[in-house]
C-alpha cells in the first residue's frame, strides 16, 4: 500500500492525480477462507481489519451485496459520542471513541474526526433529573460530561431559542466535549484500504443467499457468485440481520425500520456543535460544506424500503424551526433513509450464535456508527478466539433468555 | 403516506394510526412450565420478514380499536385488513426484488 502523506499528495498533483494507486483490489472470491464476513459496511470492514491486525487472521473475505458503505454506514448522520447510562455501554462506547481518536493515524486515512462537542438538551423536569443521572454516571465511568445552564448554553449556541414562551422551553443540556462527528465514507474506505493491505479480500456485488451448515457447524455461504466455503462466518448486515439469521434457521430479538435524515442547502458557519433534543425530537449539526445535517426519530412500522415516511419529516422540521427560528427559510436539498436493526433493549449483539462457527454482529439500531471501530475490534476478538472479550461479554444473544438486558432506550437521546 | 382502511371507520391517513408490530403471537398457555428460551421467544424474538408481514395496528386518533394488517415491508403495499381473532388470510408471498440478498 502506498501511504498517503503531504509528499504523496504533492507528487500526485504533478501527475494531475491520474496515478493514484487503487485504494483496494477487487479480487475474484476464492473457493475457501478461514473467515467470511457478510456485509461490507463499517462494522464488517473494521472486523476484517482487526482480525488481520490484532489476530494475524488474514485469510478473510468481506462479502458485500452492493458497494462498500452503501448501507447505513454511508447514510448516517455521523455523530460519535459515548454518553451512555449503563456500565457495559459506557465502557464499550468510550473504548470505541478512543479508537476513533487514533483512527486516522492508525489507518493512514483521514476520517475527519471532529470533536466539536455534543449537546443534549433537556426541556422538562423529568428529563433534567435523567440528564443529571446520566452526567454523573458518565463521570463515574471516567467519561467527560458537563451540565450546562440555559445561559451557558446560549453562549455556546447563540442561535438556539432559549425563550420561555415556546411550547417546550429549554432548561439546560448535557455536554460531552469529546463527542462530535466523523466522515462516514472515510471510515468505510479507510478500514477497507487498511484491511486489503493486510491481505483481506473485499468482494463487492456479492450477495449471500444461504448459510451452509454441516453437522450443526457452519461450513460456508452460498452467494450470487457461487459457493464460498469458510471455517467461520460473521454476520454484520445491520437492517438485514433478521434475513441472514433466517438463513441459518435463527430468530432474533431485532426488528428493522427506516431511519431517515435530511440535508439543507449550504450556508455560512452558524453551528459548531452537534445539538440534540429528545423531547421535540430533532438533532442537527453543520457539515464542513455548510449543509445542516438533520436527523430524528425512526419510522414507526417495519420496513426494508430505504425511504422514510413523510410525517416524520414534518415533525422534525417543526421541531427544528421551533428551536432555531433562524432556519425557517432554509431549503432542504436531500432526504434518504437507511434500514436500522433495532434490538428489544436498544443495545447491540456482538457474539456467538447457537450455530457453531457462526457469529452475529447486529442490533445497532439508530446508533452504530460511533461504535464502528469498537464493534469491529470486539467482533474480531470473538471470532478469532471463539469467545467474547470483556468489553462485549454482556452483549450476547442469550441475554434475552437470561434477562440480563442492557436497556439503553432512554440514553440514546432521541426517543426511538 | 399510507392510506389505511380502518375496518370500523373507513380510509384514514397513516398519522391517525399506531403500528404495534407483529401480530398472531400467542401467549404460551402455561408460562410457568416453559423454558426461559421459549419465554424469550414469545417476549422478544420476532419474524421481521422482508416481504409479507402480518401486523397489529390501532386506530389511535379515531375509534381506538385494534385490527390486523397484512403488509409488504418492501413496497409497503397493504395486502389485507381483517379483524382481531380472524385467521391469517392466505396470500401468495411475492418474490421481492433482492430477496435473500
Ligand atoms: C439516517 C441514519 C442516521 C444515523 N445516524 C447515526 C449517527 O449519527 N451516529 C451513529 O452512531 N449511528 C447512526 N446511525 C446508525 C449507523 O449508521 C449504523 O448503526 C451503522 O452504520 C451500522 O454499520 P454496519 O456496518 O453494521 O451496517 P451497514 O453499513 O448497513 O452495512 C451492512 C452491509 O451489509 C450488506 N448486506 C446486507 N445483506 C447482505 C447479504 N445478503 N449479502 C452481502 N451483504 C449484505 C449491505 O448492503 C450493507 O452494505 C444512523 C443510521 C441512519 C440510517
Ligand atoms: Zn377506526
Amino acid at each position: 500500500m502506498k501511504r498517503y502523506s503531504i509528499f504523496s499528495l504533492a507528487r500526485n498533483a504533478l501527475g494531475h492525480h491520474a496515478n493514484w494507486q487503487a485504494a483496494w483490489r477487487s479480487p475474484e472470491p476464492a473457493a475457501e477462507y478461514d473467515v467470511v464476513i457478510v456485509g461490507g459496511g463499517g462494522h464488517g470492514l473494521a472486523t476484517a481489519y482487526y482480525l488481520a491486525k490484532e489476530h494475524g487472521v488474514t485469510n478473510v473475505a468481506v462479502l458485500e451485496k452492493g458497494w462498500l458503505g452503501g448501507g447505513n454506514t454511508g447514510r448516517n448522520t455521523t455523530v460519535v459520542r459515548s454518553n451512555y447510562l449503563w456500565d457495559e455501554s459506557s465502557a464499550f462506547y468510550d473504548f470505541s471513541l478512543r479508537l476513533y481518536e487514533g483512527l486516522s493515524k492508525d489507518l493512514n486515512y483521514n476520517v475527519m474526526l471532529s470533536q466539536r462537542g455534543l449537546v443534549m438538551l433537556f426541556h422538562t423536569h423529568h428529563e433534567e433529573m435523567m440528564a443529571q443521572r446520566l452526567a454523573e454516571a458518565m463521570r463515574l465511568g471516567g467519561i467527560d460530561s458537563e451540565i450546562l445552564s440555559v445561559s451557558e448554553l446560549k453562549k455556546l449556541v447563540p442561535i438556539l431559542d432559549t425563550g420561555r414562551d415556546i411550547r417546550y422551553p429549554v432548561r439546560g443540556a448535557v455536554l460531552q466535549r469529546r463527542g462530535g462527528t466523523a466522515r462516514h465514507d472515510a471510515v468505510a474506505w479507510g478500514f477497507a484500504r487498511a484491511a486489503d493491505d493486510r491481505g483481506v479480500d473485499i468482494v463487492q456485488n456479492c450477495a449471500v443467499t444461504g448459510i451452509l451448515r454441516e453437522g450443526g457447524r457452519v461450513a460456508g455461504v452460498e452467494t450470487t457468485r457461487g459457493t464460498i466455503r469458510a471455517k467461520k462466518v460473521g454476520i454484520a448486515v445491520a437492517g438485514h440481520s433478521g434475513v441472514l439469521a433466517g438463513m441459518a434457521g435463527l430468530r432474533l430479538p431485532i426488528e428493522s425500520y427506516p431511519l431517515q435524515a435530511l440535508v439543507s442547502e449550504p450556508v455560512k458557519p452558524v453551528l459548531d456543535v452537534v445539538i440534540n433534543s429528545g423531547t421535540v425530537h430533532v438533532y442537527v449539526s453543520q457539515s464542513d460544506k455548510g449543509e445542516l445535517v438533520i436527523g430524528a426519530a425512526r419510522d414507526s412500522y417495519n420496513s426494508y424500503a430505504q425511504r422514510g415516511s413523510f410525517p416524520i419529516i414534518e415533525d422534525q422540521m417543526a421541531a427544528l424551526v421551533k428551536l432555531f427560528p433562524i432556519f425557517s427559510r432554509l431549503k432542504m436539498m436531500r432526504q434518504w433513509a437507511g434500514i436500522v436493526d433495532v434490538a428489544a433493549d436498544a443495545s447491540p449483539i456482538i457474539g456467538k450464535t447457537p450455530v457453531e462457527g457462526l457469529y452475529l454482529n447486529g442490533g445497532w439500531g439508530t446508533g452504530g456508527f460511533k461504535a464502528t471501530p469498537g464493534s469491529g475490534w470486539c467482533f474480531a476478538w470473538t471470532i478469532a478466539k471463539d469467545e467474547p472479550h470483556d468489553l462485549n461479554a454482556a452483549y450476547t444473544l442469550d441475554r434475552f433468555s437470561s434477562g440480563a438486558l442492557i436497556d439503553e432506550h432512554a440514553a440514546s437521546g432521541v426517543g426511538h | 403516506m399510507l392510506l389505511i382502511e380502518c375496518p370500523f371507520c373507513g380510509p384514514r391517513a397513516e398519522v391517525e394510526f399506531r403500528c404495534s408490530g407483529e401480530g398472531h403471537i400467542a401467549r404460551p398457555e402455561t408460562p410457568e412450565n416453559i423454558s426461559d428460551e421459549a419465554w424469550a421467544d414469545y417476549v422478544y424474538m420476532r419474524t421481521n420478514p422482508k416481504g409479507l408481514h402480518f401486523e397489529r395496528w390501532m386506530h389511535q386518533h379515531g375509534c381506538r380499536r385494534w385490527f390486523c394488517v397484512a403488509r409488504d415491508t418492501v413496497t409497503h403495499k397493504i395486502r389485507a385488513i381483517y379483524k382481531l381473532g380472524e385467521a391469517k388470510p392466505a396470500l401468495d408471498e411475492p418474490k421481492t426484488e433482492g430477496e435473500g440478498a
